[in-house]
């Protein structure tokens, strides 16, 4: 027997990226515990859409956790509650019946909202533009261990390389910093031979980009790690730190 | 602009001058403390500390001017983080709680900062800006522990001084690329127990000198 909740929902509504914004207050109905949050949003939406009402806007695509085009701060936590948790895998069985939800887009000065609950996060994409990459072509496959890689550095290559670019760590950070996003970038691709020759370069133009993007300054809150729907550490952080350290006083790097 | 300050001046930079600051000043505080637990053994241990301490001559001038200088990259370089931090997100979220990764020293740490440095003026105006001629130290010392306001005001700025440094401690390893999940738990034990040892050693120099004398 399907479990049904009702909530009432405190949602941000902003027209356009000029409009000023306000929360609304409507009622979501008879919502199944096993939906998943975005689901709830869908049935809400189809009401609104019945009352001849504009629908919440939300950014969503894959719904299995993997794309990181969902994520709002539900009651005041970047992603919900749940830990390690995208928004489209929080499920309603973690609310309970007559349960008021906050809902607001990510808020950082880099984030520009768009429109309710959609925010324009090319930011992130301004500092992968700047360095998140190899400049080499591939070629064809190489013969296995061609290049050998230590399975431990693999292994905390691919930690950093889960990063879904959602932007949690922006919106969970007390200072909208980006360091978290930006080391884990920096991070996996200095861990592995293939991204060595760039390191500096990397590490100086990605740290720069951030700088001028407008994001924040970490002050080692910690709240990025612990939101991060992906669990990316802060031990990337301080690869970032020493990578930019060996770029700017130890490299050919300047300005 | 040089490849020096290039480096300096980004976010990460304007982090390290943070760090390496902080971590002199933890130094100092600790150097500061072992000199001070002489209060402690009494006036003649005191004194014999201070006398030590000023036959340094020109070694302490230079000490001075450089914990003076550090001081002003440490204060200029956290309200210009304070300043950018708090631009950073022109829209304030109307809920936010945090996920666990805050504490009381990292939620605070620009405002404990500012009221350590409003005590620091008061205390060089207490015992450094101070007229010497036909007492001693022990004496001002002694003096000034007499009015419970300054008992009072020394020993909350001490406790602000434990919590800035309960976070600024760990955070200056972390700042420097030293986080490993071998040895992260110990520094963030240390930066505790230091900051404790930080608030009752000092805390409780005003209490022991004005029960005591």
């Amino acid at each position: 027997m399907t479990k049904t909740i009702n909530l009432t929902l405190k949602v941000w509504r902003q027209k356009n990226a000029g409009d000023k914004g306000k929360f609304e207050t409507c009622q979501a109905r008879n919502i199944s515990t096993d939906m998943s949050f975005l689901e709830m949003l869908d049935v809400v939406n189809e009401g609104l859409t019945v009352d001849g009402k504009e629908p919440i806007a939300f950014d969503h695509d894959c719904r299995e956790g993997i794309c990181g085009m969902c994520g709002t701060v539900v009651n005041g936590r970047a992603h919900g509650p749940e830990k390690g948790t995208t928004l489209c895998q929080l499920h309603m069985r973690h609310f309970d019946d007559g349960d008021t939800i906050a809902i607001e887009p990510w808020r950082a000065r880099a984030f520009k909202v768009l429109k309710d609950l959609v925010v324009d996060r090319s930011a992130l994409d301004g500092i992968i533009q700047a360095g998140g990459y190899i400049s080499v072509n591939a070629g064809g496959a190489q013969d296995a261990n061609n290049l050998p890689v230590p399975q431990d550095k693999a292994d905390k290559a691919m930690d950093a390389a889960q990063c879904i670019g959602c932007g949690a760590c922006v919106a969970s950070c007390p200072n909208a910093s980006a360091m978290l996003f930006a080391g884990a970038k920096i991070s996996h691709l200095a861990l592995l031979p293939q991204g060595r020759p760039e390191a500096a370069k990397r590490a100086w133009a990605m740290v720069k980009a951030m700088d001028a993007l407008g994001f924040g300054n970490c002050t080692n809150e910690r709240e990025c790690e612990a939101e991060c729907p992906k669990e990316i550490s802060i031990v990337n952080i301080a690869r970032m730190n020493r990578e930019y350290y060996k770029a700017g006083f130890f490299s050919g790097e300047k300005n | 602009m040089n490849w020096f300050t290039d480096t300096l001046g980004t976010s990460i930079g304007k982090k390290l001058m943070m760090a390496l600051t902080g971590l002199a000043f933890c130094g100092f505080l600790a150097t500061h403390l072992a000199g001070n637990l002489t209060l402690y053994v009494g006036s003649e241990a005191f004194l014999s500390y201070a006398e030590h301490l000023h036959s340094l001559g020109p070694l302490i001038t230079l000490a001075e001017w450089s914990l003076l200088t550090l001081a002003i990259i440490h204060v200029a370089t956290g309200l210009t983080l304070f300043y950018q931090n708090w631009r950073s997100r022109p829209v304030r979220y109307s809920v936010k709680k945090t996920a666990g990764g805050r504490t009381i020293g990292s939620r605070t740490m620009p405002y404990t900062g500012i009221l350590l440095l409003l005590f620091i003026i008061l205390h060089l105006l207490n015992f450094h800006f101070v007229d010497k001629t036909g007492t001693n130290i022990w004496n001002i010392v002694t003096d000034t522990f007499n009015s419970g306001g300054y008992i009072f005001i020394y020993i909350i700025a001490m406790i602000v001084a434990a919590v800035h440094v309960s976070h600024g401690l760990w955070s200056a390893f972390q700042t420097l690329g030293v986080d490993h999940p071998k040895y992260t738990p110990f520094i963030r034990g240390l930066s505790i127990v230091f900051s404790v040892i930080i608030g009752i050693g000092f805390g409780f120099i005003p209490i022991f000198i004005s029960i005591s004398v």
